[in-house]
């Protein structure tokens, strides 16, 4: 399961999915990539707090629950990055004045935890029926000491590395929605990172669609 | 002019629109224009450190307090930073009184980030004494008044805090091993780096504006903040979500970055200088 080969597509570990899996929510979903494993629940469309009500569009609403202890500032950090990327792919403008929860349980951190919530979330809300104008998905990359770009790290290749970056790539232009860094990049290395994290999204969604026609073949 | 601020008020997007067709937005700036920032150097006699910085009429107060303490047992010859960032109900109509709201602890997370990634100071330099004593500094960023582009308004404030910054000599006594601390004896301490932000708000997935107000950035369908330092590298890329960017307006963006990084950091060491005068 180790990614260090150069491959012509940008090596990732095992994907794993299912949807539907819990029966309260409107829309659920598990996302494994290796040994990282989120769990997904979307409530809504429903009634929403008048606090805060938007006249025009859905409230969204994120929330991060960590394996172990409370949500902290981290937690809050990754919700932003996770609300305001559903919010860009959600036509919430269907659903005014009315409110929608994604709930996210981390079950097991191996790294790349923020690009698996961004696939859980969107496979959650994809369950849920929810109208979207694209779908994303998540891909973490670090730059090893030795200056090699790895794609969905390890939490191990994360902790040797000396930067980190994630991105959530929409599935029509493939171009880059969200980012989040960390450590010190040129601006050559994120130009090749971006281009990694656009080839290893292919892969991404042609997971999706296969998730998907699975589950649907099944029913028929 | 009555009929053009209720035009502001019933759709404040079209408002906004039609000034960037025209390439210019409503209080009279260029699109890649930042407003005027005006920096404030050591304002609180009380801190160790202190600035006070305006980008337009965003404003916000830095504070660093430096206290001795014991290193973490993992990291023993290292001191920390604990950077915080508030936003009370004074700043703006959109915060309530009560915990901190999500923009609030993003923006430390944001701080945390960037002082991690740029390494603006040498963590080694706040070492004391190895497995000993060493220094956490507190830098407390408080938004007194919030009209946009506050990240960019508190890492200028954090590092001309810093650069302010003035720790006093430490020495251990060897034979009774308590810390002695000399007041008058006191030393800047070594910045490593110098990140500085730049933030860009994008309308319609095409127009790109820098340095937006607080209206702009609530009606934008995206906001993204680029940190570099003086070698041109990048500490940090932040855009949470929105709409998506190509490769190119990207690279307009961080082209536009790197010049900003020029002006603050002649405006930082300008206002250094006049000080020492």
């Amino acid at each position: 399961m180790d990614v260090n080969e150069h491959e012509v597509s940008p090596a990732t570990r095992e994907f794993g999915c299912e949807q539907n899996l819990l029966s309260r929510p409107d829309g659920s979903a598990t996302f494994i990539q290796g040994n990282t494993n989120v769990l997904a629940g979307v409530y809504g469309p429903a009634e929403v707090k008048v606090s805060k009500e938007i006249y025009d569009r859905a409230t969204l609403e994120v929330l991060i629950q960590p394996k172990i202890g409370l949500p902290g500032v981290r937690e809050r950090a990754r919700e932003q990055c996770v609300r305001e990327t559903c919010e860009a792919a959600l036509l919430s403008s269907l659903h005014p004045r009315s409110s929608l929860s994604l709930i996210l349980q981390e079950v097991h951190d191996d790294g790349s935890l923020l690009a698996c919530c961004l696939n859980a979330a969107c496979m959650a809300l994809m369950d849920a029926g929810l109208p979207m104008s694209c779908l994303f998905c998540g891909i973490t990359c670090v730059i090893s000491t030795e200056g090699q770009i790895i794609t969905d790290p390890t939490l191990q290749q994360e902790k040797e590395s000396r930067a980190q970056m994630t991105f959530a790539i929409d599935s029509i232009e493939k171009r880059v929605m969200m980012s989040s860094t960390k450590g010190s990049i040129s601006v050559q290395e994120l130009q090749e990172a971006i281009a990694l994290s656009q080839r290893a999204s292919e892969r991404i969604f042609q997971f999706y669609r296969d998730s998907v026609h699975r589950r649907y073949s099944k029913i028929q | 002019m009555i009929l053009f601020n209720s035009f502001r008020t019933a759709d404040p997007l079209e408002y906004h629109k039609s000034f960037l067709k025209e390439n210019c937005r409503p209080d009279g700036r260029e699109l890649d224009e930042f407003r005027t920032t005006t920096l404030n150097i050591g304002p609180i006699s009380t801190a160790e450190g202190s600035a006070l910085v305006k980008i337009g009429n965003t404003a916000v107060m830095c504070g660093i307090k430096a206290e001795l303490t014991v290193p973490p047992s993992d990291t023993p010859n290292k001191g920390y930073i604990v950077p915080n960032v508030d936003m009370p109900p004074l700043c703006t109509s959109k915060v309530r009184s009560g915990p901190p709201e999500e923009q609030a602890q993003a923006a430390s997370q944001f701080i945390a980030d960037v002082i991690e990634s740029s390494e603006i100071i040498r963590k080694e330099d706040l070492c004391i004494q190895k497995e000993k004593l060493c220094w956490v500094l507190y830098c407390d960023i408080m938004c007194l008044d919030y009209d946009g582009n506050l990240l960019d308004t508190c890492i200028v404030a954090l590092l001309a805090a810093l650069k302010n910054t003035q720790l006093p000599k430490v020495t251990i006594n060897k034979d009774t091993d308590v810390p002695e601390v000399d007041l008058l004896q006191k030393s800047p301490i070594n910045i490593n780096k110098h990140p500085i932000g730049s933030s860009f708000a994008v309308f319609d997935n095409t127009i790109i504006i820098v340095d937006p107000t607080g209206d702009e950035e609530s009606l934008a369908t995206a906001v993204m903040t680029l940190v570099t330092d003086e070698e041109g590298r990048l500490c940090a890329l932040h855009k949470p979500g929105g709409t998506a960017l190509s490769g190119e307006k990207l690279q307009h963006c961080i082209g536009r970055a790197a010049t900003r990084h020029r002006e603050i950091m002649k405006l930082v060491d300008k206002i250094i200088e006049s000080m020492k005068k």
